[in-house]
Parts: C-alpha cells; structure tokens; sequence
C-alpha cells in the first residue's frame, strides 16, 4: 500500500466512523454553536412567507395565521414544498428569498 | 530471556532485508512466546508466524519512532533498551543476547525505510497516534457535510472555495516556519483580535498556500500591523483601496512567484494564495467583513488578492527593496495601500524624456486628474518600457526624478472648477506649480512579460494626503 493509500484509507475511516473537524481561523471571541438571525423589531411594512412543509392540515392551520396577519395589515405570501418526506429545493429556497423577508414554517398534524 | 525482557521486530514484507531475517524471526518466536513482529503492509508476514501485529496503521511504527525495516528492540519490563536497524549479525546478538543468533546469516544488510517515514505520512501520523499541538479549537461537522460547503458557512470565506484547515494541513502548513506556533504577531484590526503564527497558518491554509508561502505571509501580517500602514483605516475606507504585497529577494524564485507574463493577473499559486492568505487574516481573525467595517463603496479585484515579485534579472537595476533600505539579497514584503491596475499605453515613444512625460501623463490621471498631492502609486514598469530607460542609462533615481518633474502642472488648472470642473485643489494654489506626488510618492518596480509597450499604475490610496502617517511599509522575511 503506498503512503497515499494508507492516508486515503484513514481520511475514509474518519469520514465514516469518527467525529470530522477543522480548526478554527477566527480568535474565538463568539461561541462555536452560531446564534440565530435575530427577528426584525416589528413586521410592518415586511412580507411574510407562510411555508407549508406539505403535512397534513397545515394548510388549515396557515390559513387562519395568514387570517391573522391581516388583520394586522401585514402583507402575506404562501409558499410551500410538496411533500414533508423531502427537504426544500434550491428552486423553493430562491423562491423565498426573493419574494419574503420573512418566513414561519409551520408544523400541523 | 527473563519473564520482563521482550524483543520485538518492526518489519515489512516489501523489504528484501526483512525477507532475509524471517529465519531469523522464526527462531526468536520459537524461544519466546511473547516475541512480536509489527507488520507494516502484509500482515500475514512473516508466513505463519505467531506474534505477527498488523500495523498497517503505523501506530506502533510511529510510537517507537522506527525509521528503518527491519528494526530490532529489547524491551525490559516495557521499556526500550536497545535496538538495532538492518541487518548486522553481531548487533542482532548484543541485542537479544543469543550469541549464535543468524549463523551462516550475511554478516551485514542494509534495511530499508519504514512505511511511516514515507513522504506525506508524518503529519497523518502526528495526528492519529500523538499530539498536533494546535491549540485552535476543533469545529466540528458531520460524517456526511461538505467541508468546503462548511467553510462557507461559518463565513470564513472571501467568496471563493477555501482549502478546509483539518489538523493535516495546519501542521504541515506550521512546518513552513521555525517560528512557534504561539507567537502572536500582533493585534488585527478592526477587532484587534491577537493573530498568533497558528492563526495565520490556519488561515494561510484556507487560501491555498504551500508551507514554503507561510514566512512570506508571516512577514505580510507584520507589514501590514506597523501603525504607519493604518491597516484599519484601509480596511473601513469607502476607497477601493486594500494591501498590495511586492516581494523581493531570492524567496521569490525559491517559492515559484511571478514577476514575469501576467505577473500581475491570475495563475501563480504563490502570488494569488499569499495575497488572499492576508486578506483572510483580515477578514476572520481581524472581523474585517464588506458591509460591516469594510466600508468600500465599490471595492475592487485587489481585494481577493494582489501580491506580485518584482522582476530583479536586471543587475543594473535596484529592486524596490534596496531602494527602501535593505541590503541586496535580502527577501522582504512591501506592502502598498493600492487598487489597481490602471493600464499605460505608450508605443510610440522612444527616448527616455519622452516616455517620462507620457508615464507623468499617466500617472496625473489616478483618482482624478485635478487632484494632486494626495495619494502614491507604484508604477510597474514592463521590461520593454524600461528597456529604453535602461538602454539611456537611467537608473532608478533617475526615472523618478524625470517623472516627477514631469507630473508638475501649473495650479491654475488643477483648481477646483478650472476645465468647468467641479473637483479640484484649493483656489490658494492658482499660482503654484504643483506636481502630482509628494516627494516619497513614486515607487517603481519592474515586472511583466518580456512583449508590450504596457506598463501598470497602482494607484495609492485617496487619504494619502496625510502621506507621513500613511506610508507603505517593507519588512525582511525571515523563516
């Protein structure tokens, strides 16, 4: 076994069996775990993407948020993927990103 | 043998002097069951022997430090008091203490190199079987993540794949420098966030450098935290400008940079990594972000990467370097606030007073052509261009002086609201004659392809006005 097997035969056993990392280039003054976006003061004058994962009733369940928000004068859109057994595509992605500012992504069973 | 004594051979079958022992370490495993031989890439070699370990890993191999196959040690009680490499029969026998050890054996064969000092398998090994040392934390990610997908989005990217900083890499990358990994190089802007040598390897690792790059980024970071270079102020200033690194010396030929045919453009691993490795720094250890400090209204190129080595074929020239004070031969960075590359075109001019007035011409065009005295510039002189100084016999001073004697314009038309333009020097210097740079502010380097009448203005930063609390900055590289 040359030596470029041996290291590629233990990158391919870290990949599969033990824990992968780097090292971080930053001075480490915030934490590892990133913080969440923080949310906007206040949703006057933004849209709002309402994101059905394509379970059960959740339409049922967007709808009276969407009920909600206007009658709050918040503008609304609807988006969604179609089944919950898959994860949104990059088409869903964009989507939302150039129509919302922001999105809740609701859960109804 | 007592119960506490152990031999052991570190051994591999593509070894022809590890095939002439296995007599030999059949007998020793036929005295003493607890006799071992460490495998390194068959591990059934030696053929039905008991006490064979696969170390196909090299743990052991790395452990007990084995440079050559075969290698024989005794062990007393678990530790190591002699050992021998190859084959030599009378040490064979010192060493396990059976004087007939080997009889009708070649009295002596050379072994040949253990798997774990093949080229490459060093730092695999420092980091599977003992201590990297790096003292950076882990960023840990899953068994399935794309490590460059990773990098982007923890933000330590400048927009382009980084080279993802696995202990791997940050060691060999450390093995570039004899300087400890622990040594903080000073304090970076705008957080003001200690860069320690470790800091900048990891980073330089992310952009792509070779470890042979690192004493040059190294010398970089050190240029750019001298307050004069007012690395913050560049970083946050709405201007284009950003770090331009000139290297001279012989580290230029050693790494492989360019100097020559599109030195300043893509191509070269050493010019693009060693420029980026400084932005990165900036950008992760310092928090320097567009949009956040980084200010630029429309930035530029420069600001992925801009590092070149000037072109020193010539002996009758004097490269930057010594032009600022350091002794020919020694490698140094200078790092210049600049954009670039503004493109001069003269093909028609053939006497050297000539081509001055029309490089003045150039050069009084940077930022604006009525402004004047408030920012440097490197004129990158292509080796046709400074082949009809060259063949006058100008030397540097030379060229400098014609040039900037050549920039003065009379201050009436470079007024503000002369030519009906708005944006101009102060009404007072209406009777001045006003040249275009202070007098620190020309810097000539020679580079380019050996075809063109081109030549490159880089042009310096706006706030150059301040030009003695702003200046670029050369530092001796050193390992």
């Amino acid at each position: 076994m040359s030596s470029m097997s041996i290291a590629s035969s233990m990158s391919t056993e870290s990949r599969t069996t033990s824990m992968r990392w780097m090292r971080d280039p930053t001075p480490e003054t915030s934490p590892l775990k990133r913080a969440r976006l923080a949310p906007p003061p206040s949703l006057a004058g933004l849209t709002v993407g309402l994101f059905d994962i394509g379970k059960t009733r959740t339409k049922e369940f967007l709808d009276r948020v969407e009920m909600r928000l206007r009658e709050r004068e918040i503008r609304t859109i609807r988006v969604g993927k179609p089944t919950n057994a898959k994860v949104a595509t990059p088409e869903n992605l964009q989507n939302i990103a150039a129509t919302a500012d922001v999105v809740l992504i609701a859960l109804s069973d | 043998m007592s119960g506490a004594t152990t031999l052991a051979v570190f051994a591999k079958r593509d070894c022809p002097t590890c095939e002439l022992v296995v007599p030999v370490m059949r007998a020793l495993a036929a005295r003493d069951p607890a006799f071992k031989v460490y495998s390194q890439d068959d591990p059934g070699f030696p053929d039905q022997l008991d006490g064979v370990v696969d170390d196909r890993e090299l743990g052991a191999a790395f452990r007990h430090k084995i440079e050559i196959v075969p290698t024989l040690i005794r062990f007393d009680n678990g530790v190591e008091v002699a050992r021998t490499e190859g084959w030599d029969t009378t040490e064979w026998r010192r060493v396990t203490g059976i004087a007939d050890l080997g009889a009708g054996m070649p009295a002596l064969r050379p072994g040949c190199g253990s798997k774990s000092v093949e080229p490459g398998l060093a730092e695999y090994l420092q980091v599977r079987f003992g201590d990297p040392g790096i003292q950076a934390r882990k960023v840990a990610f899953g068994p399935y993540d794309d490590e460059v997908e990773v990098c982007f989005e923890r933000g330590w990217s400048d927009g382009l794949p980084l080279v993802p900083p696995t202990d791997v890499r940050v060691l060999r990358m450390l093995a570039g420098t004899t300087r400890q990994s622990g040594e903080v190089l000073g304090l970076i802007p705008p957080n003001l966030a200690p860069c320690t040598v470790e800091k900048a390897a990891i980073n330089a690792v992310m952009a792509g450098c070779k470890p042979e790059y690192l004493p040059v980024v190294l010398a970089a970071i050190e240029a750019a935290l001298e307050p004069v270079f007012t690395l913050h102020g560049l970083l946050a200033t709405t201007y284009f400008s950003s770090p331009i690194i000139i290297v001279n010396g012989p580290v230029a030929k050693r790494i492989g940079m360019n100097a020559g045919l599109n030195a300043l453009g893509q191509g070269n691993r050493a010019n693009a990594t060693i420029g980026r490795a400084l932005q990165l720094i900036v950008r992760n250890v310092g928090g320097g972000r567009p949009g956040e400090m980084d200010r630029a209204t429309l930035g530029g190129p420069g600001k992925y990467t801009f590092c070149f080595a000037e072109d020193e074929s010539d002996p009758g020239w004097q490269p930057l370097s010594v032009a600022r004070g350091f002794a020919p031969g020694v490698s140094t960075v200078t790092l210049f606030q600049g954009e670039g590359v503004q493109g001069f075109v003269d093909q028609k001019s053939r006497a050297p007073e000539q081509l001055a007035r029309s490089l003045a011409m150039g050069l009084n065009a940077i930022g604006h052509p009525k402004i004047a005295l408030s920012q440097r510039a490197i004129l990158v002189l292509s080796p046709e261009h400074y082949a009809i100084f060259a063949q006058a016999g100008w030397d540097r001073q030379r060229i400098e002086q014609a040039i900037d004697a050549a920039t003065v314009r009379p201050g009436a038309e470079l007024i503000a609201g002369a030519h009906g333009v708005g944006e101009g020097m102060p009404a007072a210097m209406a009777g001045q004659s006003v040249p275009k740079f202070h007098p620190d502010g020309l810097l000539i380097v020679r580079a380019g392809g050996p075809a063109g009448l081109f030549s490159a203005i880089l042009p310096g930063w706006i706030a150059g006005r301040h030009h003695l609390e702003l200046q670029p900055v050369t530092k001796e590289i050193k390992s």
